[in-house]
């Protein structure tokens, strides 16, 4: 009896262990595909939480870049830029442009003197409905090549929570394994600081893929350059610049006229290091002047139109693709990480909005 | 009184494993995507998209059959509490086969975001652009991809629990090939 007793459940046990097995099978490669089972796999929400980290939570504002302005115009296309890509925004004709100018760090009450990187970020709304959004920085290379890099940059060189400072042995100890950042950081030391958002230049920092009517392909860079004649702040006398000077200098500037850049794309040679925004290209490059940035108002972010816009890089009209640059998959992101974070959490007045004098230009 | 039948309609079998592969993969494509910084993450977006709208065009076919056909009936020996286990893990798939879909989109449109799928077409906003909105679907979004994986995962047991344990005829009324006389 005991043996037909087997002989009936072993079948039925061999059957509901294979449920098991199948159903853990399919539970374990889901888990592992999500990266519960690899903690060392590097996801968006580790880079966010670093930058958390590096300059303090501020709820609603952006995790980089926190401290910025909307701008609003448009982009007059002048044609030349239909030989390299067939994107609908380089027809000749103008679209409306929402941008953001920005200081850097997630510290959106920080003095402009401290924060001293300047970006400008765009989102361009083209006839077919498409947008193109970039961002951009004020220096034409990066500070590392990888998203991996990056977060081991903002760990090394966040404070110390004893002195508040960055730890001199970590931010070394980064350094000699990271030439590209030394090299940067060497550039940053020795080019001369725009005395304006308004005579700055900026850089797409990543290279993109042109593609033509013709379907031929080119690699890319743009810039930026603005027709505002340069001029340098001192870098001796950055502390003592009143915490909201760059703002204050762009309003002003604005209430006097639109101000005007110019969209210069750089074209690669064979050769040229298209995945790593850390080189740049040899000076002699062709570069063609594509068309002309307008930008005739401002506002802070309260009451602007950029406050809900992420200026994700890879928002691509067609014509455009990106490069081979890892650092572009990690920026949207990254981006997109921020975005649903800041969105979910209350609001607070930025900076800029204190004094009604800057509420808005013109 | 309906004909009793004992198989599915035959587009809703189809419907059933074509859309099982879809949504299967959608769900670890889903996770996949937002683990990760690299550059998969860029080809899987771009897929993960049109393969939604593509889920969404499909379910609103499946439940058109699926509200106007015979289905077959539970076996009258099923206990109640599988019998109801049944029905509510059956509504519950149906619910977020349309809802999941439904939720990503709107969730991109409250981001700000442009829904472009395969050649460059571009879907309409279903929301305005609303940052309490965006984090609340975005939430969502993953909460429901989730649910969805795992009354999946429930709905796998139970018909292999069907098909090997309690040999009722269940699982062949689901079954891709058709029903052998008995």
């Amino acid at each position: 009896m005991i043996r037909n007793l087997i002989r009936y459940l072993r079948p039925l046990a061999l059957r509901l262990v294979a449920i098991g097995a199948i159903l853990g099978a399919i539970a374990g490669a889901f888990a592992f595909t999500a990266g519960w089972l690899t903690p060392s796999r590097l996801g968006p929400g580790q880079i966010v939480d670093s930058l958390e980290a590096h300059d303090g939570l501020h709820p609603g504002f952006r995790r980089a870049h926190a401290k910025g302005l909307c701008i609003e115009g448009q982009f007059q296309a002048n044609g030349t830029g239909t030989a390299l890509s067939r994107t609908a925004l380089f027809a000749p004709g103008a679209v409306p442009v929402i941008g953001r100018l920005s200081t850097g760090g997630g510290d959106p009450y920080g003095a402009d003197g401290r924060l001293v990187f300047h970006a400008m970020a765009l989102s361009l709304g083209l006839p077919n409905s498409e947008q193109w959004r970039m961002a951009l920085d004020d220096t034409p290379i990066f500070v590392v090549s990888t998203p991996r890099a990056f977060l081991d940059f903002q760990l090394a060189t966040a404070p110390d929570p004893k002195t508040g400072k960055p730890d001199p042995a970590r931010v070394a100890a980064f350094l000699s394994q990271h030439p590209e950042t030394r090299a940067f950081m060497d550039w940053m030391r020795d080019a001369p600081l725009p005395s304006s958002f308004a005579n700055g230049s900026y850089f797409s920092i990543n290279a993109f893929r042109f593609t033509n009517d013709a379907g031929q392909t080119r690699s890319v860079r743009w810039s930026l350059v603005p027709e505002a004649p340069f001029e340098a702040l001192d870098k001796d006398k950055l502390a003592s610049l009143p915490a909201n000077y760059l703002f204050d200098d762009f309003m002003a500037r604005l209430r006097a006229g639109p101000l005007r850049w110019h969209m210069v794309v750089t074209v690669a040679q064979p050769g040229d290091p298209v995945a790593n925004a850390t080189r740049q290209w040899p000076a002699d490059r062709e570069r063609i002047d594509v068309g002309t940035l307008v930008i005739d108002r401002a506002s802070v972010e309260e009451n602007g139109p950029c406050r809900n816009i992420t200026f994700d890089p890879l928002i691509l009209p067609a014509g455009i693709a990106p490069s081979d640059d890892p650092l572009l998959a990690a920026r949207s992101a990254v981006y997109a990480v921020s975005l649903a974070r800041r969105d979910g959490e209350p609001a607070s007045p930025s900076a800029l909005s204190a004094h009604p004098q800057r509420r808005s230009a013109p | 009184m309906r004909p009793s039948v004992s198989q599915f309609h035959p587009g809703l079998r189809l419907l059933h494993w074509l859309m099982a592969a879809l949504i299967v993969s959608m769900l670890f494509i889903g996770v996949g995507m937002v683990s990760t910084v690299s550059e998969a993450r860029t080809w899987l977006v771009d897929l993960h998209k049109p393969l939604g709208i593509l889920i969404l065009c499909l379910v609103a076919i499946r439940l058109c059959i699926r509200l106007t056909r015979p289905v077959p009936a539970l076996p009258a020996d099923l206990p109640a509490w599988q019998a109801w286990a049944a029905r509510a893990s059956h509504l519950v798939l149906y619910v977020l086969m349309v809802a999941q879909p439904l939720v990503g989109w709107a969730m991109l449109s409250a981001g700000g975001y442009p829904v472009v799928l395969f050649g460059g077409l571009h879907l309409p906003a279903l929301a305005p652009i609303d940052p309490l909105l965006f984090a609340l679907l975005r939430r969502a979004h993953t909460l429901l991809g989730l649910l969805l994986f795992a009354t999946i995962l429930m709905h796998v047991g139970a018909a292999l629990w069907h098909a090997w344990i309690r040999r009722d005829g269940v699982f062949r009324s689901m079954a891709p090939w058709r029903r052998a006389r008995p």
